[in-house]
């Protein structure tokens, strides 16, 4: 059995369905951290079977709408002095802003420097949302 | 409330607010001199980012024959875009000098951002593939005015249904109107996207390869153009291009009152000899483009005829 251990103070992201970790850790860019990250795959999981999990010792604004696309469900756990102080739950975003870019060639924000392009969610089954400038649908 | 706002969609408007457009528009087709200084003193910002000879000229001789004034380009090389301008900073100078602008873009969606920057309204005139929404209060002013009203009428859109964005516009707009159904009539490498017709009832339309079928059943008859290279095969073309021309001998099968509607520039797809018959209106629809343009622009820059 392996062991981390238990973070002071910082962040846990958990129930993360078991081979997301990867792509989260990557998405939050975690690999530029300067602070302990540990990312655990396959951990034994009473709810889940078996599930991943991202421990970051530091407080870091954390970008929601990522988890929430890329692994929605998913429970993010702010820890101070070694307890979990706060529990937050991430579903899929029904909208986001500068998450996303259009991967429509003919659509305006691919020439123009537009910040936080909007998304709204269309289906949800695919991850699918629609881009506010030119309607196409787009993922992460 | 119209006054103030952006037409970036044919979605934005409510159907009492496209009535009170319609509305408008007839009593200037009526009266057109009454409305010939209603805009004196008004500047139209006519942004054309490419070539589009027919919807500015449309645009351009609206705002005259409301007695206003015109400014603008005709295509961006002659801009400051071709010195790397972006839309926001050409949007925010057009203001200082007009009160509305109207946009022509190949990128989609450019309209929706200018009219995010613009403290005026702005009229997408053309975004690319994506929307036109004064083709769509073109078509259904043609309508209004030569069907009295948009209930319970059979539609029939013939040609290119898969890329037609006029048709896709046109389409969506009228299904928001009780009992109207559409008669989509085209070769099966150009059928209506699936997610077209998911928005629609199922009992409401009716797909076929054969104009001469459903010609009888036609209250409207909406032509567009097939064009060669959308076909995957020459033998292919060869042997629909002719079922999709309408001649006067397949219009002898249709209704005495029914009109024949076509976004133009017409190629081949519509014999000449069709031209004089009442029912070709397409002409007509030309003109009534620039008066639901007139209306339009009335409505959004708030200004109303003297009583």
């Amino acid at each position: 059995m392996l062991n981390v251990n238990i973070i002071k103070k910082g962040i846990v992201i958990d129930h993360i369905k078991a081979g997301s970790g990867y792509k989260i850790f990557k998405e939050l860019k975690l690999h530029r951290a300067e602070h302990s990250v540990a990312l655990l795959k396959n951990v034994m999981s009473d709810k889940m079977n078996s599930k991943d999990l991202i421990k970051i010792e530091n407080e870091i604004d954390l970008n929601l709408d990522i988890l929430g696309i890329i692994a929605p469900d998913t429970t993010v756990n702010i820890i101070e002095e070694g307890n979990i102080v706060r529990k937050i739950a991430v579903p899929l975003p029904d909208k986001v802003k500068g998450t996303l870019s259009c991967k429509n060639p003919a659509c305006v924000s691919t020439i123009e420097n537009i910040e936080n392009v909007e998304f709204t969610l269309v289906d949800s089954g695919n991850k699918k949302y629609k881009c506010e400038f030119c309607d196409s649908w787009t993922t992460l | 409330m119209l006054k103030g706002r952006s037409l970036i969609e044919p979605g934005d408007l409510s159907l009492e607010e496209l009535q009170e457009i319609f509305e408008l528009s007839e009593e200037i087709v009526e009266t057109p001199a009454a409305f010939k200084e209603v805009c004196k003193g008004k500047i139209l910002g006519s942004l054309f980012y490419e070539p589009s000879t027919r919807t500015r000229l449309s645009f351009e001789a609206a705002m005259y024959r409301l007695g206003g004034q015109v400014i603008g380009f005709s295509e961006a090389s002659s801009s400051s875009v071709s010195k790397g301008e972006s839309i926001g900073d050409t949007i925010k100078t057009i203001g200082c000098y007009a009160d509305i602008a109207v946009m022509r873009h190949p990128k989609e969606g450019a309209p929706k951002l200018a009219s995010k920057y613009a403290n005026f309204p702005v009229i997408n005139a053309g975004d690319g593939g994506h929307q036109h929404p004064t083709q769509t209060l073109t078509d259904l002013l043609t309508i209004y005015l030569l069907k009295n009203n948009f209930l319970n009428l059979k539609i029939g859109l013939c040609g290119d249904l898969k890329f037609g964005r006029t048709v896709h516009s046109l389409v969506k707009a009228m299904s928001r109107y009780h009992g109207v159904e559409f008669y989509f009539i085209s070769p099966p490498e150009l059928l209506i996207p699936e997610y077209i017709k998911a928005e629609l009832e199922q009992k409401s339309y009716f797909e076929t390869t054969e104009l001469t079928e459903v010609l009888p059943e036609l209250d409207i008859l909406y032509m567009t153009r097939v064009q060669r290279e959308r076909f995957i095969s020459e033998e292919e073309y060869l042997r629909l291009r002719d079922s999709y021309i309408l001649d006067k001998k397949k219009l002898n099968k249709a209704k005495k009152e029914m009109i024949v509607m076509h976004p133009l520039p017409r190629v081949s797809e519509i014999s000449e000899e069709v031209d004089a018959d009442p029912r070709a209106v397409y002409f007509d629809q030309a003109r009534y483009g620039m008066f639901v343009r007139m209306a339009l622009i009335m409505k959004l820059l708030g200004v109303e005829i003297d009583a």
